[in-house]
């Protein structure tokens, strides 16, 4: 008997795809509307996209206002490392992990131009190759602050007079390319143990050999996919077929086994652009999805609508239901964390078993 | 009402209230068999909801961004660790409709265009209710969690933060009021940014901004850039003291005092009788001075290790080491040996022990008594002009302030000095504040 089929992951972005001309919008309930749907789908978890450069709120707090309004519904806000200070978006992503009981995630996202950084005025642009470096720098320390406090750190001994367990706090003493922290994180540790990493990698990413848009490119995009294959918990790759996909998809399993971890730990979800005209279009893509992840392109999929609203109720009444017919989508959601509902298991702290055999 | 034969008597000042969640130091009791978790979104929505009930201005959360070390180690015998306060601000704005959501948020460790964006979004997501308590970060021990790392002298420290505030403000008023963003450069001492902020003017136009510090330095960069002042509490003469000065120097900036509202940070203790409220607050004040702390309150006074004394014990006769530095990410203390000389005289006038000594001369409690005598207090304390209202810090999470809107709320109501519903929207219509003007986008406040 073969082993049974892994369910099939599902993802979707609240925001419009840049460039549709849909006005930004700015009031909570919009997105409050937009994630409760996507709950009604029993969906794994939802993207929103964030940068210096366009206009929009910052994606950590709509997604935070977002999660006491919701319950089940994985927050997955994007992150931008360069400008910003490692030891806030640990604490950011933490803390949205607490607020959200367990279903906080982070897309890593790099600035490049120098139009970013004059708004910050603190260094001058780099390379992408380089700010992705940097980025992995951010997400192993970012992880090692969600470490610094073992899960038991908290211990209220009133007889001693103790709140904590001191021993059971860690520096980190991270030192990166351009920054140190010293640690530990001023927020326990959270529900997930670690909030959920993502990385998008660019559609450029295939196998090696296959040229790509140019040197320069060629570069960055293999610093994405090191960050990716060492840091992340969900890659997303864009491809227009299954066999670019797979291809990409193995390349990362591939990379994340050369250096030490266990490829099934790494999701890597195909990132596909939606536009569904009607419920005909809907069930359609469920029968898509469904060939594309019995092919092995993908552990799942990441949905971009072009029209969130519109999208997302057709994807929700069609495209889920017909995937659960086909036995790939769970029949409901009993609650608990975005790591659960991803099948990924809760990491121990890396700092614990230090403890133990001193 | 107004009658033809009597006078209308001057109205009577209005209450300003917040409520703080119960903070990292031993005024929280965490050994409480009541005390919840301090962590939990749960706890931060409780004491919000409750502050909403009781109609209080706002909320307001601390910062911690550094834990702190004594004698080289994590500080272990208060509570330790909290979440990061803008990100539980937006959730609470989806359990609450009107309270004001104050964040702490070093104006050193952060940059203008980030923390600006950060409180517009928050503005925008709660519809009108943000505020940004502006603190600034003295030590290097901080920075040690940070890319800036380093080290600011005093004077720099407010120049940066004042800077950071002017800047803050001219991205608040890039966008025009159609909503089109314009382009904004600012060129400073501190900060050089140009370009486009990405958030349209907030409901607010300037989320409030809070100032908390008596120095002389806080008390100008108050003056001149704050709608709220959080200060130490003290007796209603240094209180009235002080809120002349301040209010004193806000003309020198084109500014009324209404401006700017001075709310001490104030700890309460309620009981049927004041003789039970006084023995409640005395029970309080054991439990947040456990030995430990009593020890760890006089090692940081002595700046030496002074485990081997009994807290049960007379105080030691070594004097401080004027060097000592075992307390990291703490205010320092300026003069060890005067307060040292003042707690030994105490402890031998009254012949009280070291834990007896800390707990007759730290921390006790600002109001205590019946909820009548509470309300009436602090209405004193307010028309006599010692302060436009208060900042409460409950000292249990998360049924702490219960008492307080249940029990002292509706007497302030009933002596006409509190609302008795919210008549606007947003945090600055609470506050009385003015709509703030709009600047020319790429020039400076004026």
């Amino acid at each position: 008997m073969s082993a049974p089929r892994p369910p099939l992951r599902l993802a979707v972005a609240l925001d419009a795809p840049p460039g549709s001309g849909a006005p930004v919008p700015y009031d909570a309930q919009h997105f409050v509307a937009l994630a409760r749907r996507a709950e009604r789908g029993a969906l794994d978890f939802v993207t929103l996209g964030d940068s210096f450069a366009r206009p929009g709120l910052d994606a950590p707090a709509v997604l935070a206002r977002v999660a006491p309004a919701t319950d089940h519904i994985g927050l997955v806000p994007t992150v931008t490392t360069t400008h910003t200070e490692p030891f806030h978006v640990s604490t950011a992503v933490a803390t949205l992990d607490w607020v959200s009981r367990g279903r906080a995630g982070w897309a890593v996202a790099v600035s490049t131009t120098e139009a970013d950084a004059a708004l910050f005025g603190r260094r001058a642009a780099a390379p992408p190759a380089e700010v992705w470096r940097e980025a992995g720098e951010v997400a192993d320390v970012v992880a090692r602050l969600w470490d610094s406090w073992e899960d038991d750190a908290e211990i209220r001994d009133r007889a001693g007079g103790r709140f904590i367990d001191r021993d059971k706090l860690h520096h980190v003493d991270f030192t990166g390319s351009s920054f140190a922290v010293r640690g530990p994180s001023i927020v326990p540790r959270p529900p997930q143990g670690r909030p959920v990493t993502l990385v998008d990698v660019p559609p450029a990413a295939g196998p090696a050999g296959v040229p790509g848009a140019g040197e320069t490119t060629d570069v960055s995009d293999r610093a994405v996919r090191e960050v990716a294959a060492a840091h992340a918990d969900v890659a997303l790759v864009r491809a227009d077929d299954p066999q670019t996909a797979g291809a990409a998809r193995a390349e990362l399993r591939a990379r994340a086994r050369a250096l030490g971890r266990d490829p099934d730990l790494l999701l890597v979800l195909a990132s596909l652009p939606v536009e569904l005209a009607g419920p005909a279009d809907a069930a359609g893509l469920a029968e898509l999805l469904g060939d594309w992840h019995a092919a092995g392109a993908a552990d799942g999929f990441h949905l971009r609508p072009a029209d969130p609203a519109r999208d997302l109720a057709l994807l929700v009444d069609g495209t889920v239901p017909a995937l659960r017919d086909r036995g790939l989508r769970p029949p409901g959601r009993p609650g608990g964390t975005l790591r659960d509902h991803l099948g990924l298991p809760r990491p121990a702290s890396r700092y614990a078993p230090a403890r133990e055999g001193s | 009402m107004m009658s033809p034969t009597s006078p209308t008597p001057p109205p009577r000042k209005q209450i300003h209230l917040a409520a703080h969640f119960p903070g990292v130091n031993n005024t929280t009791v965490w050994a409480d068999p009541g005390s919840g978790s301090h962590i939990a979104f749960s706890s931060f929505a409780h004491l919000a909801r409750t502050a909403e009930r009781g109609l209080f201005d706002f909320f307001f959360l601390a910062e911690g961004l550094r834990l702190r070390e004594h004698k080289g180690r994590i500080h272990d015998l208060d509570v330790v660790g909290r979440p990061e306060s803008l990100t539980v601000l937006s959730a609470l704005a989806a359990v609450t409709e009107r309270l004001g959501l104050a964040a702490t948020v070093s104006a050193t460790f952060n940059e203008p265009y980030e923390l600006a964006r950060r409180l517009a979004s928050l503005d925008h997501l709660s519809g009108g209710r943000a505020a940004w308590n502006v603190v600034t970060t003295s030590d290097a021990f901080t920075g040690e969690n940070f890319r800036r790392g380093g080290y600011l002298d005093r004077a720099d420290r407010y120049t940066r933060a004042a800077e950071f505030v002017a800047t803050a403000r001219e991205l608040w008023d890039s966008w025009t009021a159609d909503g089109q963003p314009r382009p904004f450069a600012h060129r400073g001492e501190h900060f050089a940014v140009h370009g486009e902020f990405t958030v349209p003017r907030s409901p607010q136009g300037h989320p409030v901004v809070i100032q908390a510090g008596d120095s002389p330095e806080g008390r100008e960069f108050a003056a001149s850039a704050a709608d709220v002042i959080f200060t130490r509490h003290s007796g209603a003469e240094a209180g009235r003291a002080f809120y002349a000065d301040v209010k004193g120097r806000l003309a020198r900036y084109g500014r009324r005092p209404g401006d700017l509202k001075i709310m001490p940070g104030v700890t309460f203790v309620l009981g049927d009788t004041a003789a039970e409220a006084q023995e409640h607050a005395a029970e309080i004040r054991r439990r947040q001075v456990s030995p430990q702390h009593a020890l760890l309150a006089l090692e940081q006074v002595w700046g030496v290790d002074l485990s081997a004394y009994d807290p049960d014990g007379p105080l030691p006769d070594i004097d401080p080491d004027p060097h000592g530095e075992l307390a990291q990410g703490r205010v320092r203390i300026a003069d060890p040996k005067a307060v040292a000389d003042k707690w030994r005289a105490l402890s031998r006038a009254k012949g009280l022990s070291i834990r007896e000594t800390v707990i007759e001369t730290t921390g006790r409690q600002s109001f205590i008594g019946t909820a009548q005598d509470v309300a009436a207090q602090m209405d004193a304390f307010v028309q006599t002009d010692a302060a436009d209202g208060f900042i409460l810090v409950p000292h249990l999470t998360p049924g702490g302030l219960d008492p307080f809107v249940d029990r002292v709320v509706p007497l302030l109501q009933e002596r006409g000095v509190f609302r008795t519903e919210y008549s606007g929207a947003t945090l600055r219509s609470h506050l009385g504040l003015p709509e703030p003007a709009r600047t020319g986008g790429k020039g400076g406040r004026p």
